[in-house]
């Protein structure tokens, strides 16, 4: 991207590494704030940031195209005596058990 | 939607550590795609990730009465996962790990009639997440399963479960800093095959 002065989130590469991190609201907000009036002046980098906002959007809204096998009823079996012998034991126990 | 799944997970916790054999079904169902999803990234194959979500619930049943914390259920059934799928990598343990920089994602830029422009598709065209198109997906799909490990379990965690960021950092015994460094280079490296693949099309 294009190198601008500045003494802090001045330039394009100076906010690269922040973006994440601004599309989390996870910045204090002046530094937030310095992200702001560099991308008010800046359209690269507003195209930049659409397209990794997107990105995040896209992860979020992400399902495999594949999907687990029918779950059996060994497995089904399986799991069910785990959870009753946890409950079992979990009753049987004095109640401060560490 | 995220945070409504979420709440329906704790309820469900809940239910079962108060001996509630009603929601036992609703609760593997809720989480048995969701693990075998996860799985299949981390591990890359189908019967691994069968075997590692089935061996996931097997923990999570048996240990469920440590689940301290009912809230967290989800970054803790994960947690067994990420270690049930490390038990699974088929990879050496001692294969180097790939860094990635992020001066490889910086796009380059195109100065011609006295404008700037990056060198990026149009991302207008983008589908909606809601209608995202089969062709879409598998290319989002590779470009996740192809991301170094320590980068792609970030990113799984993050942003396709929606773990926060203290809670990722848990699940991966890291720092909360660690996990944001790695997951703005995971996020920029799917940006940048998504980008690939949509100059491709528009072309």
């Amino acid at each position: 991207m294009a190198e601008q002065t500045g003494k802090h989130f001045g330039s394009c590469k100076e906010i690269f590494a922040e973006l994440s991190a601004y599309l989390d609201a996870d910045l204090p907000p002046d530094a937030c704030q310095e992200i702001d009036e560099h991308l008010s002046g800046c359209a690269p980098c507003v195209e930049f940031v659409n397209s990794l906002r997107r990105t995040v959007e896209l992860c979020r809204g992400y399902e495999a195209s594949s999907v687990p096998g029918p779950l059996t009823q060994e497995a089904r079996g399986q799991l069910l005596v785990a959870f009753q012998q946890m409950l079992a034991a979990k009753k049987g126990s004095p109640p401060n058990r560490t | 939607m995220a945070s409504l799944e979420r709440e329906q997970e704790v309820e469900l916790a809940r239910d079962l550590l108060a001996g509630n054999l009603e929601v036992f079904d609703r609760f593997v169902e809720s989480f048995r795609t969701r693990l075998f999803q996860y799985s299949l990234l981390m591990c890359g194959q189908r019967e691994d990730a069968e075997e590692v979500s089935q061996e996931t619930l097997l923990k999570v049943f048996e240990n469920l009465d440590q689940l301290r914390e009912p809230e967290h259920v989800r970054s803790w059934v994960f947690r067994i996962a990420k270690n049930a799928c490390l038990m699974k990598r088929r990879k050496s343990v001692f294969a180097p790990v790939r860094e990635l920089s992020l001066d490889e994602f910086i796009p380059s830029m195109d100065h011609h009639g006295g404008e700037r422009k990056l060198e990026i598709a149009d991302w207008s065209a983008l589908p909606d997440a809601q209608a995202l198109r089969s062709e879409l997906r598998n290319v989002l799909q590779e470009a996740i399963s192809e991301l170094p490990e320590i980068y792609k379990s970030v990113l799984l965690l993050r942003d396709v479960e929606e773990l926060s960021t203290e809670e990722a950092a848990q699940v991966l015994d890291v720092s909360e800093d660690v996990v944001k460094t790695r997951l703005h280079r995971a996020r920029l490296a799917v940006r940048q095959k998504l980008d690939q693949y949509l100059k491709v099309r528009v072309n």
